[in-house]
């Protein structure tokens, strides 16, 4: 089972794929998203996917966030395998375990910011933990909007809100599927400066799926994918190393 | 243009299915009942046209006029005339016909059919050519009749068998001797018909010697009209009247095709309703339409189409949704036509066969009404369409719901609203007939200013139903609010049930209340135990009044005898009782005197009182039929009720002046009281006779209740149709919420939301706009019930408000019914979606 290759950290493991294959189709129409892919995603650390279109980077997160299923190999979060689970309690990990922040922020118009906020719990019938909703709300510097609808906040409190959603909870890991695609750049950085502060302070999981190279620059790690396999890894990411990293893939698609 | 609009149609085939359902069930419901009505005109018309074939010239008599202190008489129309019509020239065969009401028992001691349609008449002479033997020989004296083969069949009675028979209360037990066929009209419609030999007949319907009718027939090579002319002649003019077969035959024909308009337009009412609420889910379906296509219609106005092409392109959209509706609501209304025809030979009422008949007018109303009222429903959205600015094209987000302030609106609705409630109330305080008119246009102005509210008043409503919800957790958060989200939408949604709550409620708590009140003015006017009247309401003959007091256990009886008479220049029927026995068998309060009936004191009522402006003490002259003139005496005033009313006079005044009198009702007071037993012996002494009724208080208070219900259960059928249209509604807006509301689903499926709770949130909302539309059409309905009520009462003393508590309990179990029922679909797609995929939409 333990046949990937570990890195050289300690820490324990958030979510682990191993040998994650996803097939579309049959015979000649038979599409390969993902081609047996193993990767882990320790505690703690902030984990950008990216890759170029169709390269299944975005399948890759949903796989093993929960929302979709896989065709075969495993997948884990924490001490759970997801291939055994039924529907119903996929949604019950995805509820206590797991934080999304979507690219289109994704929040119910009927509900003030605090509400959206605390939606996951209100579904779990919990009560949020005081002190550490405070200091989300504080860290994403909602305090004085928390009545307000989503109609009267900007793209970039919205996404906010969402982020705040996704780590008030405490889940064991947060996912991002492309959270600043709806955002210019100064909301954007802010989001970003979220995730990385909620990783380094607050011990939070996070894997983020993008295809912007600076954003990927927030993250610890950055691995890349291309044709439904990991291709690369990369520690301590700069805009520009991954930028390079990424013009071999072009380079690579227009010579094939 | 018209390819866009046919474009969209195709791509909303599944959400505009349920508006098509909708137009169609009203369209269906209004061909249906044409094609229904315009089916049993044509077959009744047929068979009663088959009916005259044998008259060529019906002589009747000619009544005369009530006039000064004299009652009208009917002249006899004797042999002696039918002798003198015979010898007419270019008279052939004549027949004098005698009828009458002739109850047949089954062999069971029931009566065959309702009672109203059971027929007697006389079989003429050795071949009667209005019948034809089927099986035996033509009935001939006292002891033989002949029946329809229908009811023959109908009974399993047989030739040789014995029937137990009554005209007007004795039972008589003679023995089939015939069965024959007839085309005759009302045999055809399901009643039955006993002939006797002509002697007989006149002899049992009290004409000895005399006939009702003389039909003549013409000799070959004469025609109706010269026949008419002839008969005219020979016969005393004032005495008789004539009539062609012809002209029998078109007023009969016209007055089925009478009765026959006032059933369909009966049924109309109703449809109208349904499709009344059928315009709600149109507008409602639109105006969804229009909003998801803010964008697409947008870029229309962009590359340069302009308004009126927008609106345009909705209305031809409209139209095709229209035409699909009329033609498969046409389709599905000839289907209902031919069930309603079934189900009423069902229920035992004989409608004679002929084709179904499918008008060219029928096809035309159909579509005309589908293409119309989804085009006029239509019209609103369609504006709103074109109000859409080009610039929407270039926004990312989805439209958003209207937000335009709903002050207007409000201010409106209020106006109209406070309109209606005053008219209303103004009405209460007006007299019956008065106040109908302004009650009835109170009740629109207030239905229509509530339908204009319904947006406002959704808000507090629904919040009232917050704790409830909070219950079921998250989902019944969400439930509420998405349920006050679009306030225009849950409106309208909700106003398609209120419509249909409101009326049943209404009708209910009217007919309640009714019931009660007949109910007790029957049990508190009356001391008798027993009620005795015939079955069809017909008149008893006084044997039944002797047989009843010579009965062991029986105390006191009075007949309830009607007789016209000329007072004061007009004709007042008088009630003859037996004048000693009245007291203990009546409870009448009295205005004013002392309840005296004897000799020439008599009791008048107050209504009659006032119009003669008698007072007790007055005097004044009655002429009685026979011409006689007598001075009576009021010795009191009564207040006077449904069932006893008038002037109040002792038999024995009466009697001198009647030939043949007839009692309405026998009054039985019992030594004993009420009990199984002395009923039974009471049916023993009158021969078990089918046709008459003994009913005890109880009894009466179980035929009034009986036939309430019947008339309610007949009511609530009919306005299902407007709750079914409304169910569709419902489906329609929580489909589409949905559908809106995916990207949301997805959300929340995705941050872990699972299958029940998504379907339990869809559920609850529609559940709170059901209750919503519920809780609104029953208290409007009882308003209205109460209002009706207060105008019933200016004419009823003892109507009093009845609240049907446990039917509102069920009416709002209905409504809930209704959106558990109408959510079952869109939950269980909101359930089903696809969560990567809602998320990602847009």
């Amino acid at each position: 089972m333990t046949t990937m290759p570990l890195a050289d950290r300690t820490t324990a493991v958030a979510a682990r794929a191993t040998d994650l294959s996803k097939i579309y189709g049959q015979g000649e129409t038979q599409v390969v998203a993902l081609d047996r892919v193993s990767v882990d995603f320790r505690q703690a650390e902030f984990t950008a996917i990216m890759g170029p279109s169709g390269s299944g980077k975005s399948t890759l997160m949903h796989c093993v966030a929960g929302l979709d299923t896989f065709s075969s190999g495993s997948v884990r979060i924490g001490d759970t395998e997801l291939g055994s689970l039924k529907d119903k309690q996929l949604t019950k990990l995805r509820r206590d375990k797991i934080g999304f922040i979507f690219q289109a922020f994704n929040l119910l118009p009927t509900l003030n910011a605090l509400e959206n906020i605390t939606l996951p719990m209100d579904i779990a019938g919990r009560k949020p933990d005081k002190e550490w909703l405070d200091n989300v709300i504080r860290m994403v510097g909602l305090s004085d909007r928390l009545r307000h609808r989503p109609s009267q906040l900007s793209g970039g409190q919205q996404q906010r809100v969402a982020v705040a959603r996704a780590l008030a909870s405490r889940p064991d890991i947060v996912f991002g599927d492309e959270p600043t695609g709806n955002l210019d750049s100064r909301s954007g950085a802010e989001v970003l400066g979220f995730l990385r502060n909620s990783v380094r302070e607050l011990g939070q999981t996070v894997v983020m799926v993008t295809h912007d190279p600076v954003a990927a620059a927030y993250a610890d790690r950055v691995v890349f994918l291309a044709d439904g396999r990991i291709v690369d890894e990369v520690y301590g990411p700069t805009a520009e190393s991954v930028l390079d990293r990424m013009k071999q893939f072009d380079a690579k698609g227009r010579t094939s | 243009m018209f390819r866009t609009a046919l474009r969209n149609v195709l791509a909303h085939k599944a959400r505009l299915l349920m508006t098509v359902l909708a137009v169609m069930l009203g369209v269906a419901f209004v061909s249906g009942t044409l094609v229904f009505t315009n089916t049993i005109s044509e077959a009744f018309q047929k068979s009663s046209a088959k009916g005259f074939g044998q008259v060529d010239v019906a002589v009747t008599a000619e009544s005369q006029d009530d006039e000064g202190d004299r009652i009208g008489k009917t002249p006899e129309l004797t042999q002696a005339l039918l002798d003198r019509s015979a010898k007419v020239p270019g008279a052939g065969s004549v027949i004098g016909v005698v009828g009458g009401f002739t109850a047949i028992a089954d062999k069971d001691g029931k009566l065959v059919g309702g009672g109203f349609q059971s027929q007697g008449g006389n079989y003429w002479g050795d071949k009667d050519p209005r019948y034809t033997l089927k099986e035996g020989t033509a009935p001939r004296g006292p002891g033989q009749i002949a029946l329809d083969s229908e009811t023959a069949r109908r009974a399993g009675y047989q030739v040789g068998d014995t029937v137990r028979l009554s005209i007007d209360g004795p039972v008589l037990s003679p023995e089939i001797t015939g069965i024959f066929t007839t085309d005759d009209g009302n045999v055809a419609a399901g009643g039955s018909l006993t002939l006797f030999d002509t002697a007989t007949a006149q002899q049992l319907f009290g004409k000895t010697g005399t006939y009702d009718e003389i039909d003549v027939k013409a000799a070959a090579g004469t025609s109706q009209s010269a026949l008419k002319a002839a008969l005219d002649k020979a016969l005393p003019k004032d005495l008789v009247e004539t009539t062609t077969g012809k002209q029998l035959a078109d007023d009969q024909a016209e007055a089925i095709s009478a009765s026959t308009s006032g059933l369909r337009q009966g049924l109309l009412v109703f449809a109208g309703i349904a499709l009344f609420v059928g315009t709600f889910i149109i507008a409602n379906t639109f105006t969804m339409l229009v909003a998801q296509r803010t964008k697409e219609l947008a870029l229309l106005r962009a590359v340069g189409a302009s308004r009126r092409q927008v609106t345009r392109s909705v209305l031809i959209e409209a139209f095709v949704v229209g035409t699909v509706a009329g033609l498969t609501g046409l389709i599905a209304g000839v289907g209902i036509g031919a069930g309603m025809r079934s189900l009423m030979g069902s229920l035992g009422a004989t409608v004679p066969d002929g084709p179904l008949v499918v008008s060219p007018g029928t096809v035309a109303t159909a579509l005309v009404v589908g293409v119309v009222i989804t085009m006029l429903a239509a019209w609103l959205p369609g504006r709103r369409a074109a109000k859409i600015a080009p610039v929407a094209a270039m926004s990312s987000v989805h439209a958003t719901a209207s937000t335009k302030s709903l002050v207007l609106r409000n201010t409106i609705g209020a106006l109209l609203s406070g309109a209606g409630v005053a008219v209303v109330l103004a009405a209460t305080t007006m007299s019956g007939s008065d106040g109908q008119a302004p009650m009835g246009i109170g009740a629109a102005l207030l239905v229509i200013g509530v339908f204009v509210l319904t947006p406002l008043l959704s808000r507090p409503l629904i919040a009232a139903a917050s704790p409830v919800l909070r219950i079921f957790g998250v989902s019944g958060k969400l439930a509420r609010q998405n349920s006050v989200r679009n306030p225009r939408r849950t409106a309208a949604t909700a106003s398609a049930l209120m419509v249909g709550l409101t009326l049943i409620t209404g009708m209910t708590v009217m007919a309640g209340s009714l019931q009660k009140s007949i109910d007790k003015m029957a049990s508190t006017a009356i001391k008798a135990d027993y009620v005795v009247s015939m079955a069809n309401g017909n008149e008893l003959s006084p044997d039944v009044e002797k047989k009843l007091e010579a009965t062991d256990g029986v105390a006191l009886t009075s007949p309830l005898r009607n007789a016209p008479a000329r007072i004061d220049g007009q004709t007042e029927y008088v009630t003859g009782v037996t004048g000693s026995a009245i007291r203990e068998l009546t409870d009448l309060t009295l205005d004013g005197g002392s309840f005296e009936v004897g000799g020439t004191k008599v009791v008048v009522d107050d209504d009659t009182a006032t119009s003669h402006g008698w007072k007790a003490g007055s005097d004044f002259t009655v002429a009685y039929e026979d011409g006689e003139k007598q001075r009576l005496t009021v010795a009191g005033v009564y207040q006077g009720n449904e069932m006893i009313q008038g002037i109040i006079l002792d038999n024995t005044a009466l009697a001198p002046h009647q030939d043949d009198p007839t009692d309405m009702q026998v009054m039985v007071k019992t030594s004993g009281g009420a009990s199984d037993a002395t009923k039974d012996r009471l049916e023993k002494a009158l021969g078990a006779n089918p046709a008459i009724k003994v009913q005890s208080k109880q009894d009466l208070s179980d035929e009034i209740a009986q036939m309430f219900t019947l008339m309610l259960n007949m009511l609530y059928g009919l306005l299902a149709m407007a709750v079914i249209v409304a169910v569709l509604g419902v489906i329609n807006t929580l489909a589409m919420s949905v559908f809106e509301r995916s990207q949301e689903i997805g959300m929340l499926r995705a941050i872990g939301l699972d299958r029940r709770a998504v379907k339990r949130m869809v559920r609850l909302e529609s559940l709170v706009i059901a209750l919503f539309g519920g809780v609104l059409g029953i208290g409007l309905g009882v308003f209205f019930g109460w209002a009706a009520g207060e105008l019933i009462g200016t004419s009823m003393p003892t109507y009093e408000l009845v609240l049907p508590w446990a039917r509102m309990a069920a009416f709002l179990a209905l409504a809930a019914a209704v959106g558990v029922l109408a959510a079952l679909w869109p939950a269980r797609r909101a359930a089903g979606l696809n969560v990567l995929a809602a998320i990602k939409s847009e």
